[in-house]
């Protein structure tokens, strides 16, 4: 039986979601062991242990809190000695991308990155990814051991199993040079009212909205219909909102019952994002966009006219 | 303060790709200078005239890659660094990072810029994994850097946030396309980086082979798709229209 790691990524003591659906994808692959680094990991580790982690390796120093990636790369790599397993996975995260990029030069091996989906195939493991813009799903391949995968968070549900983890303290083993990138302040910037990931509805606005001064027409929308507003990376980029709204590859990842893109043609950075909406409702002014080619209701118009109308509409209709 | 910044051409986002018989990105489109690199030499040139210094192109690709160095040469940096050799293409992350660490080593600069991930493949693995090839700290995803002596901080982009992160140089910073906005190149220094030095160099040089991929693709299936649905024409009935979706969907 392959032994499948699971990199439980936690963020101040808060163990992150993409953890538990990573367990329960690797449930399906074989043994499963997951590891905790800094705050909060032995109350992570019953948590792993509920979804089918049969061994967490848990230290909380404090290092692993207050530097950036080394100190994680060192323990996992001598770890990674000790008990060698077939696979690692991480989430496609900012903060696992930076330890598993790492993790991945230590040992020599390589990654796959921006995984959908991890399949036992032959002895090994094979990865679908998204490739030439989305059009095609590649299967790739891990030719080294251990594979190491990324996985997209939200590509799988997370659910508890029968189980309680031995729990292992191991030793920290970072090395005396790997406090380096030290976080001396956090600050939070983003108060949603509600949660993007979270949201049953969510209006995202793209170039198509013309400008930051367009934005609140979304906000108004999403008021009414008690949804958040997101955004495309191309947006981000310019500047007209911050990143915490950015839908997509390398933003969040959502799947609401409605999702109404706004101006947003499409690109794969994009979709991978939120095409697993239960309903794409996409408002462009060119009727050729790839997003109208994926949506249940494409509407070709002027978004500046159209979604304050609707508003209106959404308000009307409620009473 | 020595300063190389990775940069890399990328097919013109505005433009269509197409695929070559092994799968790997057509490469004969209209290619430009990634505009998240862009950004990364923006930041570099506004380091150096604060602080002094040098700032040095290090790109990977085929011969006419040196059409992006020579753009980020136009937009004031001082040299260029081309990394060609016919066993590097179609290479992966980690070949990438290890061919561009070696020629970076040469350098020895005390801070490495790249573009948090490219536009084409959008994946952002280099970075860390050249951090850990130079053997230096990762400030990732900066959104604004502060130099102080040879202290950097920079303010790391959070999903809710940032953080303030610093570390000692040399050091590796990877920054957000919205770090600063790339400048025009002017006549002046288009003219000027006609003479300004790109060499290039292979595998040889940098006495790095090249190993067993991490990856390899075992097949191609066309993705699944959604099925298109109604595309209507805003005919003054969209609004309704979108209004009986959303109570279908029972959202309203």
């Amino acid at each position: 039986m392959a032994k499948i790691w699971v990199y439980a990524e936690l963020n101040q003591g808060k163990l992150q979601p993409t953890a538990l659906e990573l367990m329960a994808k690797a449930r399906e692959l074989g043994d499963v062991e997951a590891v905790a680094f800094g705050s909060g990991a032995r109350a992570a580790a019953e948590t792993l242990g509920k979804h089918g982690a049969k061994i967490v390796y848990v230290n909380e120093d404090k290092a692993f809190d207050d530097f950036i990636a080394e100190p994680e790369t060192d323990a996992l790599a001598a770890l990674y000695k000790d008990h060698s397993p077939d696979l690692v996975l991480f989430g496609f995260t900012s903060d696992s991308r930076d330890v598993a990029g790492r993790l991945a030069a230590r040992l020599d091996v390589g990654l796959i990155s921006n995984a959908g989906d991890v399949d036992a195939k032959d002895g090994g493991f094979v990865a679908s990814v998204p490739y030439f813009g989305g059009a095609k799903m590649a299967s790739m391949r891990a030719n080294k051991k251990p594979a190491i995968i990324l996985v997209r968070p939200k590509s799988f549900e997370a659910s508890e199993s029968a189980g309680t983890a031995e729990i292992k303290e191991v030793e920290a083993a970072i090395g005396a040079g790997s406090k380096r990138a030290h976080i001396i302040e956090r600050v939070v910037e983003a108060s949603e009212k509600v949660k993007l990931e979270d949201a049953k509805v969510v209006i995202s606005g793209g170039r198509g909205m013309g400008g930051p001064d367009n934005f609140p027409l979304l906000e108004a929308l999403a008021g009414a219909l008690g949804g958040a507003v997101g955004a495309s990376r191309a947006v981000v980029d310019a500047g007209w909102v911050p990143y915490a709204m950015q839908v997509g590859q390398t933003g969040k990842s959502v799947r609401p019952g409605v999702y109404i893109a706004v101006g947003i043609s499409g690109a794969m950075q994009h979709t991978v994002g939120m095409k697993a909406s239960k309903i794409i409702i996409a408002i462009n002014k060119d009727a050729e966009a790839p997003i109208m080619k994926m949506a249940d209701l494409g509407v070709v118009g002027d978004a500046l006219k159209i979604v304050p109308a609707l508003t209106a509409a959404v308000k009307a209709k409620k009473g | 303060m020595k300063i190389v910044v990775t940069v890399k051409q990328v097919p013109d986002p505005n433009s269509a790709t197409t695929l070559e018989a092994d799968n790997t990105l057509a490469r004969d489109k209209e290619v430009v200078l990634d505009p998240g690199d862009e950004c990364g030499v923006e930041e570099a040139l506004r380091l150096k005239e604060a602080h002094g210094g040098e700032v040095i192109l290090v790109s990977m690709g085929p011969e006419r890659a040196k059409d992006a160095i020579r753009k980020g040469l136009s937009m004031g940096a001082d040299r260029g660094v081309l990394i060609t050799d016919a066993e590097l293409a179609g290479a992966d992350a980690l070949m990438t990072a290890r061919a561009l660490a070696a020629a970076i080593k040469t350098e020895s600069p005390d801070v490495v810029i790249c573009g948090t991930e490219s536009y084409d493949g959008s994946t952002g693995m280099v970075p860390p994994m050249l951090a850990e090839l130079l053997g230096v700290p990762q400030l990732t995803t900066a959104k604004k850097v502060e130099v102080d002596g040879s202290t950097i901080k920079i303010h790391r982009q959070t999903a809710d946030g940032y953080q303030v992160v610093e570390a000692a140089t040399p050091v590796l910073i990877s920054v957000t396309a919205g770090i600063a906005e790339p400048r025009y190149a002017s006549l002046k220094g288009i003219m000027a980086a006609r003479s300004k030095e790109i060499k290039q160099i292979g595998m040889g040089d940098l006495g790095v082979e090249k190993g067993e991929p991490a990856e390899t693709i075992e097949g191609l299936a066309q993705a699944e798709t959604r099925k298109a649905g109604k595309v209507i024409q805003d005919d003054g009935t969209a609004v309704e229209q979108i209004i009986q979706v959303l109570v279908q969907a029972k959202v309203l």
